[in-house]
């Protein structure tokens, strides 16, 4: 591998390259996919990038391909990656499946557009955020990560890469149009500093190998193609060998382990960010872009002597719910208002947390743009008052 | 459920583990099978086990390294073989084997990557797939199963079935020209493409030597008797009957173009190699324009 891997210094670069760049900051050797507004840059910049670092970049077919071909890519060892936007993101749903089942790890680069269909190709949206969770069938954890910066954007895809192979699933960057286009600073420091963290390998020979028998963590060890382990991994539900058992017994074994590998490790795995939450009786909930208008009416609002605070959710799955039940069982906490751009998503998850101890309010923006801060302080006014 | 994770694994039942040593263990080729997974699903008288036996027999003659080579299958009753071989093996989901099966072969170019899946898997839903891994002249081998139906499903119709030919879902007959896959192959710019029946067992094996030791996309279609589906709608007879079918209708042949190969309803078969020519892979391409590029520029 060359030098030119990680370009540390200063740049001044957008949220879609800054994907591409965390990628290559956290060893991704492979990328597939196909090109859509507006994550087509993070594949541009892949394909420039990665043939300097050692890397492959393929241009699949479609999105179905691309992901098939980032599993392929990383049961053979390679940290693997692709990007895309709502419609390319609906094709994926397929073979994300796939990578839970085959418990394989790979990253998805979602710059959120506005939807349904072909939407609003050019034009912001969060509406994706429950189709990260439940969009590929049948019963399933995942973990989402949600930049709010350029300099989010690369430091969360390296996150990414980590999380996807400490657990052993498919890692979504939730960004959006807004975050993937927009430009600022963005700081990357020495290779050294940049925290790795690898898939575990099998502790033990091809002979006493099982290849889906989980450690504590509920993580079995991945063995490589091409390692001598023989390995079979199939989409339908399997033994800790790996081979397939149709059977209730099976499905219950299997599948509570993906989901509690996920779910028991909630509190390793959530980040969020608090602002002015010890004394709030109303406060804010947003991420993404919509954090940081968020972020602005909470400074105002706090200016102004209102008790608001605010949450800025990193990780978007799993729910932080642990945090949000904290804090709506605390006396002084009255009521969530949820910004998104969406008609509603996130919003529901804080209600379930918030179980009728904390109102819950949407502040739900229908797409296209970005709200504006009055837009959301009305919203936060009404409810302090 | 905690508790229950933390239980020795499984292991492989008695009574599997008895099977295959009883029908099996001796056998040369019982190496390339994974323990404990025999017997297998298909039907008496299918003809995807001979073309696993061919495809087994091929590694054995070629000595192929069994640490370094993989299969991918899609989903289907030929997709099941990833699952019997002793070998890393994937089975993934339906008609996506190619893409997967290139991610693989890019990431570590030094793994024999084969596909080994049905007709309907290749053709229909993973009908993209294949044309763009031939024309990007990925260096894997496909084998593909063609029983001219969807076998798994319960037969219904697909992108082979032949015009006139019943299945669940033409139940007047087929009115819908199929693929001619060893046309298509060509076209779409596989570096080789071969076809035979499951009546040519050691043609079969010494073309899937010659195909994976090919450097670029080769493709291998090979018919087979689908007797609890395609056969029985159709009144084919037995897998036996179909067998002496082959070798009544079928002829070997070096002359013919490919697009002359069509496969009509009960008809000819020809079968043979139709295209062996030379041209970089992606894999080659890729080191030496775009990576030369690179670093010309970087
Ligand atoms: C996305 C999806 N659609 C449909 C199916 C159902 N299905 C399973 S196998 C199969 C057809 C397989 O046909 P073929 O590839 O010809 O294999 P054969 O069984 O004939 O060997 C279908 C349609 C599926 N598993 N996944
Ligand atoms: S249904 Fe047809 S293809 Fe499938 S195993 Fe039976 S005979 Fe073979
Ligand atoms: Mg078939």
């Amino acid at each position: 591998m060359k030098s030119n891997t990680v370009i540390t210094g200063t740049h001044f670069i957008t949220g879609d390259d800054a994907c591409a760049e965390g990628g290559i900051a956290a060893g991704c050797t492979f990328f597939a996919g196909y090109p859509i507004t507006p994550a087509t840059e993070v594949a541009e910049r892949m394909s420039k990038r990665l043939p300097q670092v050692g890397g492959v970049y393929v241009q699949m077919e479609d999105e179905l391909a691309s992901m098939a071909a980032v599993i392929g890519a990383s049961s053979a060892g390679a940290r693997a990656m692709t990007s895309t936007s709502g419609p390319g993101f609906s094709l994926m749903m397929e073979n994300i499946g796939l990578a839970v089942m085959l418990e394989v790890p790979c990253v998805i680069v979602n710059i959120m557009r506005g939807g349904p269909s072909t939407g609003l190709p050019t034009l912001v949206g969060q509406q994706d955020v429950m189709q990260a969770r439940w969009g590929s069938h049948g019963d399933y954890e995942i973990i989402a990560l949600s930049p709010s910066s350029p300099q989010e954007s690369f430091e969360l895809t390296v996150d990414a890469f980590n999380l996807a192979d400490i657990y052993r699933v498919p890692v979504i960057i939730l960004s959006d149009e807004i975050i993937g286009h927009m430009t600022e600073k963005v700081t990357i420091s020495e290779t050294e500093k940049i925290k790795i963290v690898h898939r575990k390998n099998p502790a033990c020979g091809p002979e006493n190998f099982v290849p889906f028998f989980p450690d504590e963590d509920g993580v079995p060890p991945m063995a490589l193609a091409g390692d001598g382990y023989h390995v079979h991994a199939t989409g339908l539900t399997h033994d800790e060998h790996g081979y397939p058992v149709i059977t209730a017994d099976a499905q219950e074994r299997l599948v509570q382990r993906l989901v509690n590998k996920i779910r028991k490790n909630e509190e390793k795995i959530v980040r969020t960010e608090e602002y002015y939450l010890d004394d709030a009786e109303v406060i804010i909930i947003s991420y993404g872009c919509s954090a940081r208008t968020s972020l602005d009416v909470v400074e105002t609002a706090h200016g102004k002597g209102m008790k608001v605070g605010f949450l800025r959710l990193i990780t978007i799955w799993p729910f932080p719910e642990t945090k949000i039940r904290g804090l709506a069982s605390r006396k002084n906490v009255k009521a969530f208002v949820v910004a998104e751009i969406n008609h509603g998503q996130v919003v529901y998850e804080v209600e379930r947390c918030a179980a009728g101890e904390a109102e819950t309010v949407l502040a739900g923006f229908m797409g296209g743009r970005i709200f504006e801060p009055d837009e959301l302080y009305k919203v936060v006014q009404e409810i302090a008052n | 459920m905690k508790e229950r994770l933390k239980q020795a694994p499984p292991k492989i039942p008695d009574e599997a583990k008895l099977s295959w040593k009883k029908g099996h263990g001796d056998h040369p080729l019982d190496r390339y099978l994974k323990e404990g997974r025999i017997p297998h699903i298909w039907c008496p008288g299918c003809g995807i086990g001979i073309a696993f036996t061919a495809f087994i027999k091929a590694l054995e003659k070629a000595e192929f390294d069994q640490d370094k080579t993989v299969v991918v299958s899609g989903i289907g009753c030929s997709g099941r073989a990833a699952g019997y071989l002793n070998l890393d093996t994937y089975h993934t989901t339906h008609g996506r084997a190619i893409p997967f099966a290139t991610g693989l072969k890019l990431a570590k170019p030094e793994l024999k990557t084969v596909v080994f899946s049905g007709d309907g898997d290749l053709f229909a839903i993973g009908g993209n797939h294949i044309i763009h891994a031939a024309r990007r002249n990925v260096d894997m081998t496909v084998i593909c199963i063609n029983n001219f139906n969807y076998g798994m499903t319960g037969g219904q119709g697909g992108p082979t079935t032949p015009v006139e030919a019943r299945t669940t879902t033409t139940p007047y007959g087929c009115a819908e020209h199929p693929f001619n896959l060893i046309y298509l192959a060509k076209a779409a710019g596989a570096a080789y493409v071969a076809r035979w029946t499951a009546l040519h067992t050691h043609e079969l094996r010494d073309s899937i030597v010659e195909a994976m030791s090919k450097t670029g996309f080769s493709f291998v279609e090979v018919i087979t008797p689908c007797p609890t589906g395609y056969a029985r709608r159709n009144r084919l007879g037995t897998g036996l009957e179909i067998m002496r079918f082959y070798k009544e209708n079928s002829y070997i042949t070096d002359i013919l173009e490919p697009e002359d190969t069509a496969l009509l309803f009960k008809g000819k078969i020809a079968v043979g190699k139709f295209v062996d020519i030379e041209k970089p892979t992606f894999m080659e391409m890729y080191r030496e324009y775009i990576v030369q590029q690179a670093e010309n520029s970087g």
